[in-house]
């Protein structure tokens, strides 16, 4: 056990405190990182004197670390195990898998070995996938376990695997898998930094201009048209030096992983989108911020801001252009999935739990700091290179006319060849599941997941739809932040609509009513029906009017989509709740 | 002169200041939208959406924080705003107990929300704190309505005593790693008690003479914690 008495020895801790002497509550989440990566958790005397370094209220402390799952303030091993349990790693046995693990170890979810060495925990979607089973050790991400390879998981030797691009990889994720991800140079010769010279050379108008014309709708979920939120944000008042660009590359929907595939294998490519956004803006600050669950991608990153920096690719004059000043900063989310929600990844920016806040104001006008902030999510920008390199006219000759150039899908379920892939818009569901394999082993698909847990549910005389905004909306099903998760007739839906239900229990931030009280009620009524007892008469109506409530009322699009899953499954198959 | 909307609620015409709450237009022509988590005085979050209208939007409005903007045509109580109200409050009486909320049992009869619906589902269990001389905190009646916290911070008092715990629906209120009252910053202003909308933060006094206790000896013991914490102060 760990001994919670010993005293904690606070000299450790001054090298860090002395760091960020002079700074705000805005550096709390990488102080807080910086401090449990020395004690493996947050001990009260070094929150106290987080607290006195940055000025922040010690009770204000204690809300931020008690929201985000990663920062624990009860003794915590500093290796934690994070095993993933959401759908696609429980379809393939994620439960076995987690079994094994604690029979070896000896202890359950949320508990620390007798010698205080590991903290075992099940974990929402770690957004890999199209590896399924995964797991973190640490800091190192692991696929594909079974239960009998679980001694190598534990002693570090299971092959760690790498993301890799599939379909027709020609745009976004052209030199994934092609380029060194950790050399400026390797980038430069597959083309790097050719858009940012080709975009200072068009000047900000001519830029905003092309991004209205490239059609790029936002690829975070919310479909907002890129060049309208840059040219907002450059209408918005305020100097560069008071306008921020910012990355989300939280990625916590269940289900995807393509921005993954991107942050990790292409992170010069993040990097330099960044800059061609802060171009057509006119900001001055530029933050990433990455799940905590992405280590990998976070040490890429920051690497490449640095090689940049150094290159003079970012910082002053950049390109040599007088005025043309931008940096970024790298920022480190800690378990949270509604950080990803636009304003609430502003509050955890700045300190505070991630609570979203009521929109309007905008981002575009009231953003991070309450400044005119352009918010893209990672794929948009590095959709806007290719447009770029490769031109508009390239670029609209692939697709539909409403929906020119590619999009990224995230394969994974029961399917052969698992993966992110990047299509032409207007291919088929049933194409691009075609296109990954089809169902392994002849089987039947029953159902597809569109969109990601805050998706749709889809019956296979539905997966003919062609993927294109256009369809998409006119038959109600989002294409999301691109989930194609298949499920074979198998496939047992009333777990998969419990473990959706359990994820938004686990992740609704509690602000409004609905969604902290609804997404409870929905996730217990599916526990009981896929678990214990099945339904009963009256479910069926109590989770419509639960769904609807959610929807209608939720302060966000947390809340307002929770019942997605649950309320699509039951239009197609009201007796999953019979 | 200041800009004015103009916009129709529950039919009738009405013209507003630009920047009006729905509530506070509503309320101007006799309308009244129910409120749990608004409070006068206090900055608005739009915690509970009981306040929740049909604009024909995407999806409804929380009147207590949403603007009114020409050419709303807004419903206070269409089948489909009752419905949400009535779910909202049959899980919030699911999750905790509203023996001291006089007005949201009002809602209940009002909404006519089942109260026996969600009998199955978890509440949101807590301690009562008995920890300081002047209030009791009963977190089993606490709705979560941020109040007691707002005056304790930016909304008034700048003590910075409360916050949170959890968060969904195991948010609780919370205090820096859960001290009692008397080992934080709190200077037993009152404010969080007044501001209150349940009876999750009750004076001592009262919630001793509720358990029949003498008033000599409330008088006793409340004056000696406050004795007891002058010394402290002192030493
Ligand atoms: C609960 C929730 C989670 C979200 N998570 C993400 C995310 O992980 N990544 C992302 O890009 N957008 C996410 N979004 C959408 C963002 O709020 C925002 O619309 C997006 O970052 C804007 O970038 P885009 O226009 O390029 O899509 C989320 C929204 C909600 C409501
Ligand atoms: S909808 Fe859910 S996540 Fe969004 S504010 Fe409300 S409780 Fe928080
Ligand atoms: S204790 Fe009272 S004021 Fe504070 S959040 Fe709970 S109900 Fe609101
Ligand atoms: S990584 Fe397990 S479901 Fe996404
Ligand atoms: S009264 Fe409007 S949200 Fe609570």
């Amino acid at each position: 056990m760990i001994d919670t008495t010993a005293s904690i020895d606070l000299s450790q801790l001054e090298p860090v405190l002395t760091k960020y002497n002079g700074r705000r509550r805005e550096a709390l989440l990488p102080l807080l990182h910086e401090a449990q990566a020395i004690y493996g958790w947050l001990p009260g005397a070094v929150q106290e004197a987080i607290g006195k370094t940055l000025r922040v209220p010690l009770a204000d402390i204690h809300g931020v670390v008690e929201f985000y799952s990663m920062f624990y303030s009860e003794p915590t091993a500093r290796r934690v195990i994070r095993v993933c349990e959401d759908p696609a790693c429980s379809l393939a046995n994620a439960q076995g898998v987690m079994a094994a693990i604690e029979a070896k170890l000896g202890i359950h979810h949320g508990e620390t070995s007798a010698d205080g060495l590991v903290t075992l925990e099940h974990v929402p979607c770690l957004g890999m996938c199209e590896l399924a089973p995964v797991a973190l050790d640490g800091e190192r991400p692991f696929g594909h376990l079974t239960p009998n390879t679980i001694d190598d998981f534990l002693n570090g030797t299971h092959p760690e695997a790498a993301a890799q691009p599939y379909g027709e990889p020609m745009w976004t994720l052209a030199r994934v898998g092609k380029v060194d991800p950790g050399s400026l140079d390797d980038y430069q010769t597959h083309g790097g930094y050719q858009a940012l010279a080709k975009a200072v050379a068009m000047g900000p108008d001519a830029l905003i201009e092309l991004a209205d014309k490239s059609g790029i709708l936002g690829r975070g979920g919310a479909m907002f048209p890129l060049g309208r939120k840059w040219f907002f944000t450059r209408g918005a008042a305020g100097k560069p030096s008071q306008k921020h660009i910012v990355v989300n590359a939280d990625e916590s929907e269940p289900g995807t992983f393509k921005d993954r595939c991107l942050l990790e294998e292409d992170p010069f490519a993040v990097v330099e989108a960044t800059t061609v956004a802060a171009l057509a803006v006119g900001a001055e600050n530029g933050w990433i911020f990455v799940r905590g669950e992405y280590p990998r991608a976070v040490s890429r990153l920051r690497e490449a801001v640095r090689q940049a920096r150094d290159a003079g690719y970012l910082g002053r004059n950049i390109l040599g252009q007088e005025g043309f000043n931008f940096d970024i900063e790298v920022r480190v989310g800690a378990g949270a999935y509604i950080c990803g929600e636009e304003t609430a990844l502003f509050e955890a920016i700045e300190g505070k739990r991630g609570f979203p806040r009521i929109k309007p104001p905008f981002p575009t006008t009231h953003g991070l700091f309450g400044q005119p902030t352009s918010i893209n999510n990672v794929e948009t920008l590095v959709a806007v290179l290719s447009v770029l390199t490769q031109g508009l006219e390239a670029w609209q000759a692939i697709g539909t006319a409403k929906s020119p150039g590619s999009k990224l899908f995230c394969l994974s379920g029961h399917v052969a060849k698992p993966g992110v892939y990047e299509i032409p818009f207007g291919k088929t569901i049933r194409e691009l599941i075609e296109m990954a394999g089809g169902v392994p082993g002849g089987k039947a698909i029953q159902a597809v997941l569109m969109g990601g847990a805050a998706g749709a549910f889809v019956k296979p005389d539905e997966l003919d739809m062609p993927l294109t905004y256009e369809d998409a909306r006119s038959r109600n099903i989002p294409l999301g932040s691109g989930v194609v998760m298949v499920f074979d007739e198998t496939a047992d839906l009333r777990q998969t609509l419990y473990e959706l239900s359990r994820f938004f229990a686990h992740e609704s931030c509690g602000k409004c009513f609905p969604c902290q009280l609804g997404s409870q009620r929905q996730m217990e009524i599916w526990d009981r029906i896929a678990h214990n007892g099945g339904a009963k008469a009256t479910d069926k109506q109590v989770l419509l009017d639960v769904g609807f409530t959610m929807t209608e009322t939720s302060l966000c699009g947390l809340g307002q989509t929770a019942a997605s899953a649950v309320l699509t499954a039951l239009q197609r198959w009201p007796e999953l709740a019979e | 002169m200041s800009e004015t909307v103009t916009l129709k609620i529950d039919g009738r015409e009405v013209t507003v200041p630009k920047g009006t709450t729905i509530l506070d237009a509503a309320a101007q022509i006799g309308i009244e939208i129910p409120v749990i988590c608004y409070h006068p005085h206090l900055t608005a979050n739009g915690l509970c959406r009981i306040c929740s209208v049909d604009a024909g939007f995407r999806t409804q409005l929380a009147a207590c924080v949403t603007a009114c903007a020409d050419g709303m045509d807004i419903q206070t109580r269409s089948e489909d705003v009752v419905r949400g109200r009535r779910t909202i409050l049959e899980m919030l009486n699911s999750t905790i107990t509203l023996d001291e909320a006089p007005e949201i049992l009002e809602l209940v009869e009002e909404y006519d929300a089942d109260t026996g619906r969600f009998a199955e589902g978890k509440r949101r269990e807590s301690p009562v704190y008995d920890d300081n001389p002047f209030y009791i905190r009963d977190y089993n009646q606490c709705i979560n309505c941020w109040r007691c916290v707002q005056v304790c911070a930016d909304d008034a008092q700048f003590t910075y005593a409360l916050s949170f715990d959890g968060r969904g629906f195991e948010t609780r209120i919370g205090t820096f790693q859960g001290y009692g009252m008397t080992d934080t910053t709190c200077v037993f202003c009152g404010q969080c008690v007044g501001a209150c909308p349940t009876g999750a933060l009750k004076p001592k006094r009262q919630a001793l003479l509720e358990q029949g206790i003498d008033p000599d000896e409330i008088f006793y013991q409340t004056r000696r914690g406050r004795k007891k914490r002058s010394e402290e102060a002192g030493g």
